[in-house]
């Protein structure tokens, strides 16, 4: 690339095949240097140092991108919601965390971190039917690249934080609406801890995340995550995690199983 | 003899260019280990299959025997046999997405600058193509291929370049409006739904991919017959012009 050559004129009394054969000899100087700093660049960037599993410019282009969409979701707006005619066949992927069997009667999902309670909560499954439930028919977006429009029935999220608060930061009393000083995450487990996702709380409050119990008219199966699963429309598949076990409200950012093997920790669609 | 220097290529232009070059190329390759979690798209007719995207040879072809061995090959092992391919697009798909969304920034913005450079230094009045740039564009392509013999009018751009440098822009702005239906299509849904949805937008974004390796290929080829004062051009910003009078 050149810089700086201005020719006074077109029409030089100079002869333009030398000054061309100067002016190519610089430019080609830099155009391999700037070729040579390109692959340079792209070397030292594929070749820095891991940050669990990712290169760590990387990791710091997705903390970045997390900034900049989390910005753009709202609570409050919804993701589109579909007839019961296009609900399409579904597709079942991922089993990480569901390898034992689970009983229903004795399966119990704890929450850590609810407003003014120091010790856990635990919730049975009946006091979760018992709960307010809420059906949606919603698109499911794999990060393989594929969807599914599937019917959810279940208790949301929302309305389970009015029974079950996550803890503000200072103690005040929990602010739902806006969750302005909620601590700023959700982490949550299969009970035998194989499986776990992170979320920021503005998706995990989100409208239409769901602690859901029934897919298309059905309880859930157990390689779909009976007895209860996430459906979370606003993250990718693998932050809908099967068969909770936890939900801890927390100030520290909660490890998330895919982000540790290279993906985005925030993964939203 | 009289001869002299033109300025054929602004260097705000040739920045523009040579960085979309590497950027394009990455794009494209991140693209693939993206696609390969989901490599639905085949060239079907009559319910025949005649391709499939992307075969073995495209995504993990071997190396061939008499590669020497201090040649960096990417190397896995089958059945306790060491295979060495010339390179592996499968199992990336966390890497094929961390750099595809890094890197599309740039995209991005380089080619939104290079679009408003365009419109206000007035460059775009050599590259949109005007009236009767569709005829003279098919007799570009004809005398390229030697069918047509007459002279065509000599600008900065022939027609069939206007449309193939302006085409390119428009698809580099459908990559943009697909790539964030792909990317945040529950977020953005509304974008997505304006596409046709998430297949649709996927199936674009694929196939535009597909277009702009088809200019690559005719570019480079083109840039090969245009002879090396005009690749020059591109990077000195000067051609050497020869007075029409001493022709």
């Amino acid at each position: 690339m050149t810089k700086n050559q201005k020719p006074s004129e077109a029409q030089t009394p100079v002869d333009p095949e030398k000054r061309m054969r100067s002016m190519s000899r610089r430019s080609l100087i830099q155009a391999a240097l700037y070729a040579g700093a390109i692959g340079f660049g792209v070397f030292k960037l594929a070749n820095s140092e891991q940050a669990d599993g990712v290169p760590w410019p990387f990791r710091k282009g997705q903390e970045t991108n997390e900034v900049i969409w989390s910005k753009a979701l709202s609570a409050q707006r919804k993701v589109p919601t579909f007839s019961a005619t296009q609900v399409t066949e579904s597709r079942q992927n991922g089993d990480y965390g569901l390898s034992e069997d689970v009983d229903p009667e004795a399966w119990r999902l704890k929450i850590e971190g609810v407003h003014g309670r120091s010790e856990p909560v635990e919730v049975t499954l009946d006091q979760l039917k018992k709960m307010p439930q809420t059906e949606m028919i919603t698109e499911f977006f794999c990060i393989e690249g594929w969807s599914v429009i599937q019917r959810w029935k279940g208790v949301r999220m929302a309305d389970f934080a009015k029974v079950y608060p996550p803890m503000s930061t200072d103690k005040s009393v929990p602010d739902l609406t806006n969750g302005s000083n909620l601590v700023p995450y959700v982490g949550m487990e299969t009970p035998d801890g194989e499986y776990f996702v992170g979320l920021d709380m503005k998706s995990a409050l989100h409208d239409q995340t769901m602690l859901c119990l029934e897919m298309n008219g059905q309880p859930l199966t157990a390689d779909h995550g009976a007895p209860v699963r996430l459906v979370i429309p606003v993250k990718y598949g693998v932050k809908n995690i099967k068969r909770i076990g936890v939900i801890r409200y927390t100030a520290e950012r909660p490890k998330d199983y895919w982000a540790q093997e290279g993906y985005d920790w925030f993964a939203g669609v | 003899m009289a001869s002299y220097l033109e300025k054929k290529h602004p260097l705000t232009v040739r920045w523009f260019h040579w960085i979309n070059f590497p950027v394009l190329f990455i794009m494209i390759w991140s693209g693939i280990l993206i696609y390969w979690a989901n490599s639905v798209f085949t060239v079907t007719l009559f319910g025949h299959e005649f391709f499939k995207f992307f075969p073995d040879w495209v995504l993990s072809p071997s190396a061939p025997g008499w590669l020497p061995h201090w040649v960096p090959t990417a190397d896995s092992e089958s059945d306790g046999v060491k295979v060495r391919m010339l390179w592996d697009f499968k199992q990336r798909l966390a890497e094929g997405m961390a750099w595809h969304f890094f890197f599309a920034w740039i995209f991005a913005i380089n080619g939104l600058l290079y679009v408003l450079y365009n419109i206000f230094s007035g460059q775009w009045r050599f590259l949109v193509p005007g009236r009767g740039a569709l005829k003279e564009s098919i007799l570009v392509v004809l005398k390229d291929v030697g069918i047509y013999r007459k002279s065509l009018p000599e600008r900065k751009y022939n027609a069939a370049q206007q449309f193939a440098y302006t085409g390119v822009v428009v698809m580099g702005l459908a990559m943009l409006i697909t790539g964030v239906s792909i990317y945040k299509p529950s977020s953005q849904s509304w974008l997505t739904q304006l596409i046709g949805g998430y297949s649709v937008a996927r199936f674009v974004h694929f196939w535009t991919t597909l277009l702009f390796l088809g200019f690559f290929v005719v570019h480079i080829v083109q840039v090969i017959r245009a002879g090396w004062p005009n690749f020059r051009g591109m990077i000195t910003g000067y051609e050497i012009v020869k007075d029409r009078d001493s022709k």
